[in-house]
């Protein structure tokens, strides 16, 4: 380092005093890598021993029976289960393409100052708290589906029968819509990472060839960053199936399967969140076991987005880690 | 075309060539149309993608700051109905629990992220993944962590929110500090070896220095995510209407201000909502783009 090299020669001989053995140095690593590990080791402990009592007093089946009713001692899982895939699968639905879209543009199509400005744009957005998607949600979001969105859905699409029932503005349609907007930077920001790394030369040389701009895109970027926009689906995924506190605000809260998209229903982490306070016994248990189920989802997501994403080699940057 | 001397039908390739050329040259028309079309369409979805991010911090502000009263900042929340309540406790809980976590995760997430660094052995591969995947787990899991590990034996109290906050930080610490410290150059601690440095005077002289600003950057963003957390506090800190500093005592914070208060029919609690969103928010984006300044800040002075 420069700087040192200009400190007088005593300040150097006085640091140089506190210095370790190799060994030493080695083994504080170690303890520091152990403590990880060893937390991790408790968290998982933690989990799975708690949840133990559901599994033993309620059999295996309780995860995918269909009631839960604490005053009936019954605490069915498959409504939770349902809600989380159901509101995952609508924001993923709305951020597949709009994300992809807009991280092809990102990546490719929009000016190189603009590019810089609106990529931390997104990446700052990814760090917005999720209570305060929360709070937008439910004061202005739910008043604008309950008198636009939902009766317009209702009348264009009502053939289909996914949108029967009340226009009460929360419900499965708001939480996938809050969702979508949660995770949309996520997608953005780590498709545009793999997708800036597809080699220059393979670009160049479709260009040379006289394929079109979108051809370009389509038959050379794409296929190359394949892998690492898979991940980049799954790391979000991943995001909107244990998204809480902001599910928790618009969903309306419902222990019944959803039968339409304007339906309350509940996730995993919602139900937890909500009946966690006067929770004892057995129902404890469930809801623990409930974060287990949520915990395996998790894990399973997670570890497949993140195989990915590396082999891709998408996520380079220190700031990437982060917003992953 | 000047190889048209060479031309003759017999030729394989040039005919090939030719139709090739044909065929570019017909479909040529529809081929910039298709692709004006589709890349028309990123542009729209781009600008989809921004309105609601732009909608949710201009929403905030515009309600946010017109809560931003002295009172607001001084004094402590209060129930519906007794005017003049403001968000002083749960500002002086949110810090409070930050400083904690982050003073305990940033020592032990640098050992950790320079094990990494320094370890290529099954072992550390096994921590690396296992921190990738932390990274993800749903952050109620934590918060549901701190309380079977730690509420159930203590009673709620601040520092296990901070317990649970840190488990959060700490993975993004590590793989931030170790993709830092990997991308100092090999040459600088080479050149410590061959002075005779041990490797312990390496890392605190030339490689931590070296990696500052990634770590700083890793830190603050880290630091970001964790305060505005709301499920893990909801399970460990309880909540307190009253101002409280000391960490073995239930706390309120920020995040559990704005959960509690968006459910509630009271306009006065909803705008004090909004205000906390904003202060939260803010603190959030500045910890971001300064932790960005920061970096490029370091960076340049280096040079």
């Amino acid at each position: 380092m420069t700087a040192t090299s200009s400190e007088p020669l005593g300040r150097e001989k006085r640091h140089s005093r506190f210095s370790l053995p190799n060994g030493g140095y080695r083994a504080i690593l170690i303890v520091g890598g152990a403590i990880f590990a060893a937390l991790v080791i408790w968290f998982l402990y933690s989990i799975v021993n708690q949840s133990r009592p559901a599994f033993s007093t309620l059999g295996f089946s309780w995860i995918i029976q269909k009631t839960w009713n604490p005053n009936l001692h019954k605490f069915g899982l498959l409504p939770f289960i349902l809600g989380t895939v159901e509101t995952t699968a609508i924001a993923m639905v709305l951020a597949v393409p709009i994300g992809l879209g807009s991280a092809l543009a990102l990546a490719y199509l929009v000016p190189q100052r603009a590019k810089v400005l609106l990529g931390t744009a997104v990446e700052l957005l990814a760090a917005v708290p999720s209570v305060v998607y929360g709070l937008w949600g439910v004061i202005a979001l739910a008043p604008l589906f309950r008198e636009y969105v939902e009766p317009f859905s209702s009348s264009a699409f009502g053939w289909t029968g996914l949108f029967n029932g009340a226009n009460s503005g929360v419900g499965l349609m708001l939480a996938g819509t809050i969702l979508f907007v949660m995770v949309l930077p996520t997608m953005v920001a780590i498709s545009r990472d793999v997708l800036a790394v597809v080699p220059k030369e393979q670009v160049e040389g479709a260009m040379a060839l006289g394929a079109t701009q979108w051809q370009v895109l389509r038959k050379v970027v794409l296929p190359e960053a394949r892998a690492g926009l898979l991940g980049a689906f799954i790391l979000a995924t991943g995001r909107a199936l244990g998204e809480t506190v902001a599910v928790a605000l618009v969903i309306g809260n419902s222990d019944y399967i959803a039968h339409s998209l304007k339906s309350p229903s509940a996730t995993l982490a919602s139900l937890i969140i909500n009946n966690f306070g006067e929770a004892s016994g057995t129902e404890l248990a469930a809801l623990f076991g409930a974060g287990l189920v949520l915990l395996v989802i998790g894990l399973t997501v997670n570890s497949i987005a993140r195989a990915l994403v590396r082999r891709a080699g998408g996520s380079g940057s220190v700031a990437s880690v982060a917003v992953a | 075309m000047t190889t048209l001397s060479f031309d003759s039908p017999a030729d394989p390739i040039l005919e090939r060539r030719r139709q090739i050329q044909g065929i570019a040259k017909a479909t040529v028309g529809r081929r910039k149309t298709y692709s004006r079309a589709a890349i028309g369409i990123c542009w729209v979805f781009l600008v989809i993608a921004v309105i609601p991010l732009v909608a949710v911090i201009l929403y905030t502000l515009a309600k946010g700051l017109p809560a931003w009263s002295t009172g607001f900042f001084t004094q402590v929340t209060k129930p519906e109905g007794i005017p003049n309540g403001g968000v002083w406790n749960a500002i002086v809980g949110t810090v409070i629990i930050g400083a904690i976590a982050t003073a305990v995760t940033i020592p032990l997430g640098l050992l950790a992220g320079l094990f990494l660094a320094e370890s290529d052995g099954w072992a550390a591969g096994a921590i690396r993944f296992a921190a990738d995947v932390m990274t993800g787990v749903p952050s109620i899991l934590m918060g549901i962590f701190g309380y079977i590990a730690l509420v159930r034996t203590f009673g709620y109290a601040a520092w296990i929110g901070a317990f649970s906050i840190g488990m959060i930080m700490l993975p993004v610490i590590m793989r931030a500090g170790e993709t830092a410290i990997r991308g100092v150059d090999p040459h600088l601690s080479e050149a410590g070896l061959a002075l005779g440095a041990r490797k312990f005077m390496i890392a605190r002289r030339i490689v931590l220095p070296a990696a500052l600003p990634g770590i700083i950057t890793g830190a603050l963003l880290a630091i970001a995510r964790g305060v505005g957390e709301t499920a893990p506090l909801l399970f460990t800190i309880f909540g307190n209407q009253y101002l409280q500093a000391n960490p073995t005592k239930p706390m309120e914070a920020l995040p559990l201000v704005i959960y509690n208060y968006s459910s509630q029919p009271y306009a006065d609690l909803i705008q004090i909502a909004w205000g906390a969103a904003l202060l939260l928010m803010s603190a959030v984006l500045i910890l971001n783009i300064g932790s960005r300044w920061l970096a490029g800040f370091l960076q340049r002075e280096r040079r």
